[in-house]
């Protein structure tokens, strides 16, 4: 039997503002909320909406055999929440349908993974609770910010109580070994993990409309065909993705939003596929190895690794700004002072390190797709504004003092 | 391929940014396999001759020239009558000896000979010349205004000076010659409803002794070197040599590229002389090309010279790179931070948006020096303004500075800025990237357009440029990308890149 896990990533950043210099200690507004609310309202209406609709259709009418997983990051929530709830209420009318599995994340699509555990613990918990509470069922299975899995990584995960963990199927992380397997990460004793077919999965987010290509244009029985050419011995196929490539990133007019609606039916033709979500997987196979995973690898940019985000000078210096804040941030958290902590919060969401890469080449043209910034000098520069407003902030409501412990 | 090409200097002996970039793109065309004649007004004899042949109208023999008759013109077109001249002066040419530097004309004329002739025999010295310095160009200016006038009031006393004159006279009633016929019709086909075409025949008659009669000699020699030589385009730089090239390209028959570094409006605002203007809008009504320097110059030729889309073939410059200049690193004896500005101190390059940004800095960090270098019209009104806002004292003022002295201000710089207003293209700031200084640059610039490690703001947004500065000083991480990437992103500029481009722009025309 060979499974078809589609899995969706839904997420949008609190974008800045134009914030200055001379703004710092003066302007208390960070976030850029008229276009946040336009962008998710815009991607709502080309990208949430439809692309419910027409997975409710599919799942109703094969009558539960197409299915398919989701992870909404809290800040996502959070804008449909306030901007667009109907498409809130759309995914939760798909979780009513049985055949859809939320994914657990970080609440601010960080990347404490690497650089604060306790930060990281926290941001799941919460994003789990919430998770929960709004479709119904606790995640088992995670997936890290851009999909980030590293030995480390998943040992934390492992311990947080998650069964399995999303991981990308890097080239220079298998070798001659195949994506389409489960693996158990080292120094973990039950967690296993689920990869992306990167090659499959970017044919439809980053090929599917571009006219240069050589399977242009692709239809639903041309990319069933290439899952049917995957041999018994090969169980897993792992199709990750933004969930934006249906709608935003591939307009409708490029047939996307129809290979989709035919696609279910070109699969299940070969009796050997069935779709199937993460945690249904690893009910049904068992790990065939163990997997190496000493630095971190991620779904981004040409490389996978962390060079999207910390690739330069300016990167590094940003992020280091923002996790220096930590000890502040805890004890203006303790103190009572959430709001501060939660505008910390959405600073450590990872587009603002993205929007400062500098990477020109092929990725540099994606880069700049989705930044709001003109260059990612200006991104560094307002990043920097806001993140030593936000230190003085911190400062003042919870100065540091010597706490005398009765 | 090979391409007569004509230009107003060439290295060594440059003025400006004119000369480098006229070589840096015989580099890059020889790269191509692009052969190159390149004709300027005087040869010294020691230009760099590797990537094209250099060649001064100062050491080209001129036939007699005869007006061709009104019944060769009305049935003969213009070249064959030409080449009749041709075929008739050579042979009074060849005896002519090549006339010794520095000699009086008039002391080396061969006995045989008639005087007016050798055109070769007037003293041909340049002027004016792109990318000068705006007090140098005023003055030029102001000069050439002079002695036009004075020419008039003396032209009824017969001395030395009239009798040159005349023969200039002879010379540009030639070069009308050429065109009239021509150009009446090129002007009316390329744009009727515009009267710049006739605005220049209007003041052709006003040539001075000195550019505009010069522009016109060289445009006759140019048509000499024409006849001779066999080449499959030419390209004109700069209005200057925008007569030669359509005489040339009248006498050849071959397409004629007009390469634009500046116009008349980067130079002088809205003051123009409207004789350099006209000229230029005779190049860009006449040429089957017009190569400006940047997307901005481009947008001002479209708006203010009606120059059409699909003649407008956009090609950047580079930056001709010297290894001993990338070394130099001068020891900074303050400890502040400097802010550079250096350039001409006029309205074109924005001092103005520069003192105030320095203003609002200077009021979060009073820790901060800034420079400005150069001089102009402006500088004064500058000074007082910077004494105004009280902060004189946290910006000096160096004058021009010269040769090695701008690469150690720009290597003592932490920051370089060109706020300019209105700037065709601007190697300035790819100088200090070559000494790892970041940049900032205005959008109105040529050179933002290919740079991407500069931060980049609008030369009016003050706030925003005091932001950057703030941003880059108080933020190393910013400092210390800029400078990085900037390095290996001026490295990459190069000349072959212009060279390829152009070598398309060629192919477009040669069949």
């Amino acid at each position: 039997m060979n499974f078809v896990v589609f899995y969706f990533e839904v997420h949008q950043p609190s974008r800045l503002r134009r914030y200055t210099f001379f703004d710092i200690g003066v302007r208390d507004q960070y976030f850029d909320d008229t276009e946040n609310a336009r962008i998710v309202r815009r991607v709502a209406e080309k990208c949430y909406l439809p692309m419910n609709d027409l997975l409710l259709e599919v799942i109703a009418r094969y009558k539960g055999r197409f299915r398919c997983a989701f992870s909404i990051s809290g800040i996502a929530l959070d804008q449909m929440q306030q901007w667009c709830p109907e498409a809130l209420e759309s995914f939760v009318r798909l979780s009513k349908t049985g055949c859809v599995e939320f994914l657990a994340e970080t609440t601010h699509h960080s990347l404490a993974s690497l650089f604060d555990g306790e930060e990281f613990d926290l941001q799941v918990k919460r994003h789990s609770q919430r998770i929960e509470k709004l479709f119904g069922r606790r995640p088992t299975v995670f997936r890290n910010t851009e999909l980030l899995l590293s030995n480390e990584i998943a040992r934390r995960v492992e311990e947080l109580g998650f069964e399995g963990i999303l991981g990308e199927g890097a080239d220079h992380l298998l070798g001659w070994r195949s994506p389409h397997l489960l693996y158990r990460p080292e120094h973990c004793e039950s967690i296993r993990v689920l990869l992306r077919s990167y090659r499959l999965s970017d044919d439809l987010s980053f090929r599917f409309g571009d006219q240069g290509w050589s399977e242009w244009p692709l239809t639903a029985e041309k990319f069933a065909s290439w899952l049917h050419a995957l041999r018994a011995s090969d169980p897993l196929i792992g199709l990750f993705m933004d969930y934006e490539t249906f709608g935003e990133h591939h307009a409708r007019d490029t047939g996307i939003f129809e290979f989709m609606r035919h696609l279910p039916a070109a699969v299940l033709k070969n009796r050997r596929f069935r779709f199937a979500t993460p945690s249904e997987v690893l009910s049904e196979l068992d790990p065939i190895a163990r997997l190496d995973i000493p630095h971190p690898v991620s779904w981004a940019d040409h490389e996978r690794d962390l060079s999207a985000w910390l690739g330069n000078h300016m990167q590094r210096s940003a992020n280091e700004a923002l996790y220096s804040l930590v000890p502040f941030v805890r004890k203006a958290e303790s103190e009572g002072h959430s709001e501060l902590a939660s505008r910390w919060r959405k600073l450590t969401t990872s587009d603002h390190l993205y929007y400062m890469s500098t990477k020109w080449l092929s990725d540099g043209a994606v880069h700049k797709y989705f930044s709001p910034y003109a260059s990612p000098h200006d991104a560094f520069i307002a990043f920097m504004n806001v993140v030593d407003d936000l230190h003085r902030r911190l400062k003042r409501a919870a100065p540091s003092r010597p706490v005398l412990v009765s | 391929m090979r391409v007569l090409m004509l230009g107003w200097e060439f290295p060594p002996h440059i003025s400006g940014g004119l000369g480098t970039a006229c070589q840096g793109m015989t580099q890059g065309l020889a790269h191509q396999g692009v052969e190159v004649l390149f004709v300027i007004p005087r040869a010294m004899g020691d230009e760099d001759k590797r990537s094209a042949q250099v060649l001064g109208c100062n050491e080209v023999p001129i036939a007699r020239f005869r007006r061709p008759s009104k019944a060769a013109r009305g049935a003969v077109d213009g070249r064959r009558t030409s080449q009749g001249v041709h075929a008739d002066g050579t042979t009074v040419v060849e005896k002519v000896v090549t006339r010794k530097a520095g000699a009086k004309g008039s002391k080396t004329i061969a006995p045989d000979v008639p005087v007016e002739t050798l055109l070769e025999l007037l003293e041909i010295d340049s002027p004016l010349r792109p990318y000068l310095d705006a007090e140098i160009y005023e003055k030029v200016v102001t000069e050439l205004k002079s002695t036009s006038k004075t020419q008039e009031a003396a032209s009824e006393q017969p001395s030395e000076e009239t009798r040159i004159s005349s023969e200039t006279m002879e010379a540009v009633r030639e070069l009308r010659a050429l065109l009239q016929p021509d150009l009446a019709s090129s002007v009316d086909a390329a744009s009727p409803s515009t009267p710049q075409g006739a605005q220049y025949l209007s003041f052709s008659g006003q040539y001075g002794p000195d550019l505009f009669a010069e522009v016109a000699r060289y445009a006759i020699v140019v048509g000499e070197i024409a006849r001779r030589e066999k080449f499959d385009v030419i390209h004109a730089h700069d209005w200057m040599t925008f007569p030669a090239g359509i005489v040339a390209s009248r006498i050849s028959k071959k397409p004629l590229v007009c390469h634009v570094h500046a116009c008349e409006y980067d130079r002088s605002g809205e003051n123009i002389d409207t004789r350099i203007r006209g000229l230029e809008q005779l190049g860009v009504d006449y040429a089957d090309r017009i190569v400006p320097v940047s997307h901005y110059t481009a947008s001002v030729l479209r708006r203010r010279y009606g120059a059409p889309s699909d003649k407008l073939r956009v090609v950047h410059n580079a930056v001709t790179h010297n290894e001993q200049i990338e070394e130099i690193r001068w020891q900074k004896n303050i400890e502040e931070p400097i802010v550079l500005f250096l350039g001409r101190v006029t309205f074109q390059k924005g001092p103005d948006y520069f003192i105030e940004a320095a203003a609002r800095v200077l009021k979060v960090e009073p820790n901060v020096k800034f420079v400005m270098s150069g001089s102009g019209d402006m500088l004064p009104r500058m000074i007082e303004r910077a004494a105004r806002l009280g902060i004189a004292r946290s910006i000096h003022f160096t004058g021009f500075l010269r040769g090695p002295d701008v690469e150690r201000m720009y290597a003592m710089a932490d920051l370089y800025v060109m706020p300019s207003v209105s700037e065709p293209f601007g190697i300035s700031p790819l100088e200090a990237m070559a000494l790892d200084v970041p940049v900032i640059v205005s959008r109105q610039s040529g050179v933002s357009e290919i740079l991407k490690s500069a931060l980049k703001v609008d030369f009016w947004d003050v706030d925003d440029l005091a932001n950057k500065i703030l941003g880059l000083l108080r933020y190393p991480a910013l400092s210390e990308q800029l400078s990085e990437e900037g390095r290996d992103e001026v490295r990459r500029i190069r000349w072959e890149a212009s060279g390829q481009a152009l070598k398309q722009v060629y192919a477009e025309l040669v069949p």
